[in-house]
């Protein structure tokens, strides 16, 4: 969203804009409610929640829950809580984020600056592999992760997490590069300048806001993921959104919910924090990832 | 430049023509095989006799013929149906009415459409198990309603073989309408009001003016709000697992649910590959029309 593009100049009478802010406060809370949900009930006693009290706030405050959920809580047959998991996710996103950002930008700086007959069906094979249905390469990468033995661990995780995530890391720089002009490319050309330092030079230095919205969207894609994660980790290597579902789903003992929604919070806190901070730029990837450019 | 440089020239001429597609290459390889090959060979594997482990012993059709008579794949064909037909509407319409309401000047419009996004970018496990909770009638919205005094209030879709669906429903809408109230909004941004203020002047009532001027103006927010949100819907996975984990029963099984469980768990790989095919066709169906269009504008 543009900030220089303006709001409507359809007029609205005191009335309907009663109205209009109305429904808008009542979406707001439609959508904090989860939200407020989780984090209450994640700082009071089982008992309360099991009374019927979900919607109240504690009687008894008590950080007990997020403290079982990190260290002690039952993940499948082992009581080590979540905290393993967290960092298993932070080994799997950040060499997965970083690869994917730096292939992504010198694809997208190839298609653009130095086409060459063919790019543009390379290219929309790169995109067309974004949007497969996962369930697609779910058996042959299962075998080949088994054949090289990267099966159940992390660096596994990664490299699927680099191959699917490069399609849209180069989508972005495409067409980021794209609007810049070429004119600056070819004068460096000219002058000499050889492939990488025009890249280092030119490119790059103006680079900032869209590594920003890549690193954002992969960072948010590859913390979220629950299906690669559930297919292709073992118990020691399980990601944080695996790890919580097992937390949740475990069907021993008593249902600790409060436990739960800490550990929900757990494994929302890092892609929420980023979103809080560079919320302009979450909603620039969303946005170039659905309408392109 | 000296003699001894020009010798080298041949040599550095091809680099310098070379280099862009060699540093491309990784990534084309990887795709090539990691997805187009794998495409092939799951699509091979889905006319095999594949339990276990994959087989290459060729049966024909029979895992498709087979597919079509499981009652599991029937449910979650049909579940698909409703819960895409239901979520590609409610998220537009949604989104649509937020993004026109927030578009008429509004206070703190950056604070609210904060809130109305921050769903995105969660995970579907999260969700699943905020919605989970909050449905169960045992602690969720039915046991607080009762603790306030109305003892018959009964909200247990999500226990409901028949209406559980519906609650994948309502946490998938959550999760998504912000964001195609965002894609709505970037679509109202880009309309020239001089249209709507010659409108106006004619006297043309709000109404109208939306839904003659603006709204159709909004075809390409629409064309790209249905193909994020099909593609979404076609791939749904993790949300299931989170609130239903397919149940009850395989009341809430998707394509998705289906594929993992007929592979990895009962061990019909051959079923599974088929059933993954067909996912992948739906999808294409979807994204190849509108990659097409869209490379080809951009030419």
């Amino acid at each position: 969203m543009s900030s220089n593009a303006s709001a409507t100049v359809v007029r609205t009478g005191a009335g309907s804009r009663f109205v209009i802010y109305t429904l808008l406060i009542l979406f707001c809370l439609y959508y904090l409610l989860p939200l407020y949900v989780m984090v209450v009930n994640s700082l009071k006693p089982l008992s309360e929640i099991q009374a019927g009290g979900m919607m109240a706030l504690p009687d008894e405050w008590t950080l007990a829950p997020w403290a079982s959920a990190w260290s002690t809580a039952q993940i499948g047959v082992e009581a080590t809580g979540l905290r393993p998991f967290f960092v298993n996710s932070i080994v799997m996103v950040v060499p997965a984020v970083a690869i994917s950002t730096v292939l992504g930008a010198l694809n997208g700086y190839v298609l653009t600056k130095w086409r060459f007959r063919g790019d543009t069906i390379i290219f929309g094979l790169l995109l067309f592999g974004c949007f497969i249905p996962f369930q697609m390469v779910l058996i042959p990468m299962a075998r080949m992760l088994g054949i090289v033995g990267l099966a159940g661990t992390v660096p596994g995780l990664i490299f699927v997490h680099l191959v699917y995530g490069i399609g849209f890391s180069t989508l972005y720089f495409r067409n980021y590069y794209q609007q810049f002009p070429t004119e600056l490319v070819r004068a460096a050309m000219i002058d000499g300048a050889g492939f990488f330092t025009i890249f280092r030079r030119i490119m790059l230095p103006s680079s900032g806001p869209i590594a920003v919205v890549c690193v954002i969207w992969q960072f948010t894609n590859i913390w979220n993921d629950f299906l690669f994660g559930a297919s292709f980790s073992d118990f020691d290597s399980q990601p944080m959104t695996v790890a919580l579902n097992n937390l949740v789903q475990s069907s021993t003992g008593v249902k600790e919910y409060n436990v739960h929604f800490a550990g929900a919070i757990m494994a929302a806190l890092p892609t929420l924090l980023v979103y809080i901070v560079a919320g302009r730029y979450f909603v620039r990837g969303l946005m170039a990832g659905s309408v392109k450019g | 430049m000296s003699q001894g440089a020009q010798g080298r020239r041949g040599g550095n001429d091809w680099l310098r023509e070379a280099l862009p597609k060699i540093v491309l290459s990784p990534s084309l390889a990887m795709v090539l095989i990691f997805v187009y090959g794998f495409i092939i060979f799951t699509f091979y594997l889905s006319f095999t006799d594949s339990r276990i482990l994959p087989s290459y012993e060729l049966v024909g059709w029979e895992n498709y013929s087979k597919l079509f008579r499981i009652r599991a794949w029937d449910t979650a064909v049909s579940n698909l149906v409703i819960f895409g037909g239901l979520y590609i509407v409610i998220c537009c319409a949604l989104g649509l009415a937020l993004a026109i309401l927030l578009d008429q000047k509004i206070r703190a419009e950056g604070f609210i459409r904060t809130i109305y996004l921050y769903p995105m970018a969660l995970s579907f496990i999260v969700t699943g198990t905020a919605w989970k909770w909050f449905l169960d009638p045992g602690i969720g919205l039915q046991a607080v309603v009762r603790s306030w005094g109305w003892e018959s209030f009964t909200f247990d879709w999500i226990k409901d073989g028949d209406m559980a669906i519906y609650t994948i429903v309502i946490a998938a809408v959550w999760q998504t309408s912000g964001f195609v109230m965002a894609m709505f909004l970037a679509g109202l941004r880009g309309i020239d009001n001089e249209v709507l203020k010659a409108a106006q002047i004619d006297g043309a009532s709000n109404v109208a003016l939306y839904r003659r001027i603006v709204i159709p103006q909004l075809r390409p927010a629409f064309m790209s709000a249905f193909v994020v949100l099909a593609h979404m819907a076609i791939k749904s996975y993790d949300l299931i697992i989170a609130l239903t984990g397919g149940g009850p029963g395989t009341a809430t099984e998707l394509p998705a649910t289906f594929m993992y469980s007929y592979t990895f768990t009962r061990n019909q790989m051959g079923i599974g590959a088929a059933s993954a095919t067909i996912m992948l066709m739906a999808i294409a169906a979807i994204m190849v029309p509108y990659i097409y269009s869209e490379l080809r504008e951009k030419k």
